[in-house]
C-alpha cells in the first residue's frame, strides 16, 4: 500500500506496576479511552507495559496468551484506532517471550517477539525469557510499519531488515534504564537520540520511539519518548523521567520527500550484503 | 573537565523522584533520617526534604559525649533553614552504660557500637512516626568498607550510595547545603580530631579518580598505573574493596533446599509496586 494520508500518534510514556496487571490494565484502558477521545489513531505503550521490567520469577505469573481475556478487552476498548503494546507472551510450547502487540481496531495483525535479550550488566533477560527468532514487516492502514524492542535497535541488521521489507515507519518500544551520569545529563539518552536520528535519515523512515518512566529497585526508566523524522529532525519529544503522553502528525509524504532527496535504501545492494555474510558464515564455520 | 562531573539538575531529579516514588508506592508519606551535620546526611535531607516536603521528614541527631557542638549546630542549621521535623537523641547514656561492662573496649570496637546503636533508634523512630529510613552512605565509603556493617549502612533507600564523595560534593553545592558543611573535612565524629581523610590515609579527590576508572570504566589495576597512577595507591584501594566485599552482601546462607532466597527465588523488592 501506498500511504498519502498523515495520521495521528500518541506515545503513553507511562510507569507500569511491577508484575500489577490488574492495576497496569486499569491504566491502560483509561489511556486508551482518553486517545480514542482525543482522535487519535496510534497509541503507543512501552515494552512491557502491562507488566513492569525487573519481573525475575514473577516472569511466567503475568504471562498472557495471545488469545488471553485481558488482550479481548484491550482490543474492545481499541475498536477506533490502532495500539501497541507489551506483554510477556507465553506460547503454546511455553516460552515466554518479551513481546509487542499491533492492534488495529481491535484485531491483533502483528506480534513481534524481542529478538535480543540484554543479559550483561545490570540485564538480566535471557535468564527468564526466549528469544523471538524473526522481524517481519506488516501492513497497517497507514502505511507498512516495523517493530521492535529495545535491545534489538542495537543489532543494525534488524532495521536494516525492516528497512528492506517496505517499511515507511518503524516503532521502537523500550524499558531503558538512566545510567551513565556525566555532566551533560543521562549518558543513555544521548546514545538512544543518535541511534534514534541516525536510523531515520539513513532508511528515510519515521521512527516512533517509545520508553517507560518510573522505579523499580532503585532503577529508573527515563522516557523521552519521541518521533524522528525521515530527515532525523525531532518533531515531538517527550519530557525525562515523568509520566506523559506524546503526540506527533506522521505525514507519509515526508517519507517519500526524503527518498526523493536521498535515496540510499534503494541503491543498496543486498546481493552484495547476503554475498558477503555468507562468505562471514562460512569462513567461521 | 572532571571525569566524575555530573549533571546536578538531572541527578537531583532522579535521586528526588527515587526517594519519593520508592517510599509512597509501598504506602507510606514520610522518611526518617540520622542527621550528623556532615556533608552526606545534609544532602541525602535535602533530597528527602524536596521528595516528600519537609513536614514529613523527621531529622534525627544523635550525639555522643565526645561528638563536636559544632556537628549539631551544622545539623540544626540545616534542619532549621528546610523547616524538616527535628528530634535530638543523646546516645551517651545507653553507649556509657554498655562500656561500662567492656571499660577496655577499643576505639573501633565504641565507634561501631555508636554507629549500630543510631541505626536502632532510627529504626525504632520508623515505627513510632510510619516513616521509612533514608540512607546516607556513598559510593566511595561502601566501596572502601569506610562504614559500619548494620550501623550507617542500614537504610531503606539510600539516595547516595551511587555516588562518589566527589559528586556528594557537587550535588551539594546544586541543593544549597550550605558551605561551612560542604568545606569542613569529612569526619565521622567519633572522637576530637577525627577525619576521614587522616584515618584513612588518601583524599577522596585522588581515591574516587582511581575508584571511578576501577569500578564504572572497568579498568584493571594495571591499566591504572599504566596510565600514571601510583602502583602501590592503586594496590591498597583495589585490596580495600576486595577485602570490604563482604560489607556490601546480605548473609551466605547455606543451601539446602530446591529453592532458596535470592538463590534461586528471586523476586524484585518492588514485587507488587
Amino acid at each position: 500500500m501506498r500511504p498519502t494520508q498523515p495520521f495521528r500518534v500518541r506515545l503513553a510514556q507511562t510507569s507500569p506496576r511491577l508484575g500489577d496487571l490488574p492495576a497496569n490494565m486499569a491504566d491502560h484502558l483509561e489511556i486508551i479511552s482518553r486517545a480514542a477521545g482525543a482522535d487519535i489513531d496510534l497509541l503507543v505503550f512501552p515494552e512491557l507495559s502491562l507488566t513492569g521490567y525487573y519481573l525475575r520469577d514473577l516472569t511466567c505469573d503475568v504471562a498472557l496468551t495471545t488469545e488471553a481475556p485481558e488482550l479481548a478487552q484491550v482490543a474492545r476498548a481499541a475498536q477506533d484506532l490502532s495500539v501497541v503494546i507489551g506483554i510477556v507472551e507465553e506460547s503454546a510450547r511455553f516460552s515466554f517471550h518479551t513481546s509487542s502487540l499491533y492492534l488495529q481496531r481491535g484485531n491483533l495483525i502483528h506480534t513481534h517477539r524481542k529478538v535480543y535479550l540484554p543479559t550483561y550488566g545490570m540485564f538480566d533477560e535471557g535468564r527468564y525469557l526466549s528469544p523471538g527468532h524473526c522481524v517481519r514487516a506488516f501492513d497497517t492502514e497507514f502505511g507498512r510499519i516495523g517493530m521492535l524492542v529495545c535491545e534489538d535497535l542495537w543489532h543494525p541488521i534488524l532495521p536494516y531488515i525492516l528497512a528492506h521489507d517496505g517499511i515507511h515507519y518503524l516503532i521502537v518500544t523500550s524499558n531503558s534504564p538512566s545510567r551513565g551520569a556525566g555532566p551533560e545529563g543521562i549518558g543513555i539518552a544521548q546514545t538512544y537520540d543518535e541511534m534514534l536520528r541516525t536510523y531515520a535519515r539513513l532508511f528515510g523512515i519515521y521512527v516512533v520511539f517509545c520508553n517507560r518512566v518510573g522505579y523499580e529497585d532503585g532503577v529508573n526508566f527515563w522516557g523521552g519518548s519521541r518521533v524522528v523524522a525521515p530527515s532525523g529532525d525531532v518533531v515531538a519529544c517527550g519530557p525525562l523521567l515523568e509520566r506523559a503522553e506524546v503526540d506527533a502528525e506522521i505525514d507519509p509524504l515526508e517519507v517519500r520527500r526524503a527518498r526523493a532527496a536521498a535515496p540510499m535504501l534503494e541503491d543498496d545492494d543486498i546481493h552484495l550484503a547476503l554475498m558477503e555474510l555468507g562468505r562471514i558464515r562460512d569462513e567461521r564455520a | 573537565m572532571n571525569v566524575l562531573d555530573i549533571d546536578c539538575a538531572t541527578t537531583a531529579e532522579i535521586l528526588c523522584g527515587f526517594v519519593h516514588d520508592e517510599i509512597t508506592k509501598v504506602a507510606f508519606q514520610s522518611a526518617v533520617l540520622g542527621l550528623s551535620g556532615g556533608i552526606d546526611s545534609a544532602l541525602s535531607l535535602c533530597i528527602a526534604a524536596r521528595a516528600m516536603g519537609p513536614q514529613n521528614v523527621l531529622a534525627v541527631m544523635m550525639p555522643y559525649a565526645t561528638s563536636s557542638p559544632e556537628s549539631e549546630g551544622h545539623a540544626r542549621l540545616l534542619a532549621d533553614r528546610l523547616g524538616v521535623r527535628q528530634s535530638v537523641v543523646d546516645i551517651t547514656p545507653q553507649i556509657d552504660a554498655y562500656f561500662q561492662r567492656f571499660p577496655d573496649a577499643s576505639r573501633l570496637r565504641r565507634a561501631n557500637k555508636m554507629a549500630r546503636e543510631r541505626m536502632s533508634i532510627l529504626y525504632d523512630h520508623s515505627v513510632a512516626h510510619s516513616a521509612l529510613v533514608v540512607g546516607t552512605s556513598n559510593k566511595t565509603e561502601a566501596l572502601l568498607g569506610y562504614t559500619t556493617l548494620w550501623g550507617d549502612m542500614a537504610s531503606a533507600v539510600n539516595p547516595l550510595g551511587d555516588l562518589y564523595k566527589t559528586q556528594v560534593r557537587q550535588l551539594a553545592a546544586y541543593m544549597g547545603v550550605p558551605q561551612v558543611i560542604i568545606d569542613k573535612p569529612p569526619t565521622a565524629d567519633l572522637w576530637a580530631g577525627q577525619t576521614d581523610e587522616g584515618e584513612l590515609g588518601l583524599t577522596y579527590a585522588e581515591v574516587d579518580q582511581v575508584l571511578y576508572r576501577m569500578i564504572d570504566l572497568r579498568w584493571s589495576p594495571a591499566e591504572l598505573v599504566a596510565a600514571g597512577f601510583d602502583e602501590a595507591f592503586v594496590t591498597r584501594v583495589f585490596e580495600m574493596v576486595k577485602g570490604s566485599q563482604y560489607k556490601r552482601r546480605l548473609p551466605l546462607v547455606a543451601k539446602v533446599s530446591a529453592r532458596s532466597i535470592d538463590r534461586d527465588f528471586r523476586y524484585s523488592r518492588d514485587w507488587g509496586h
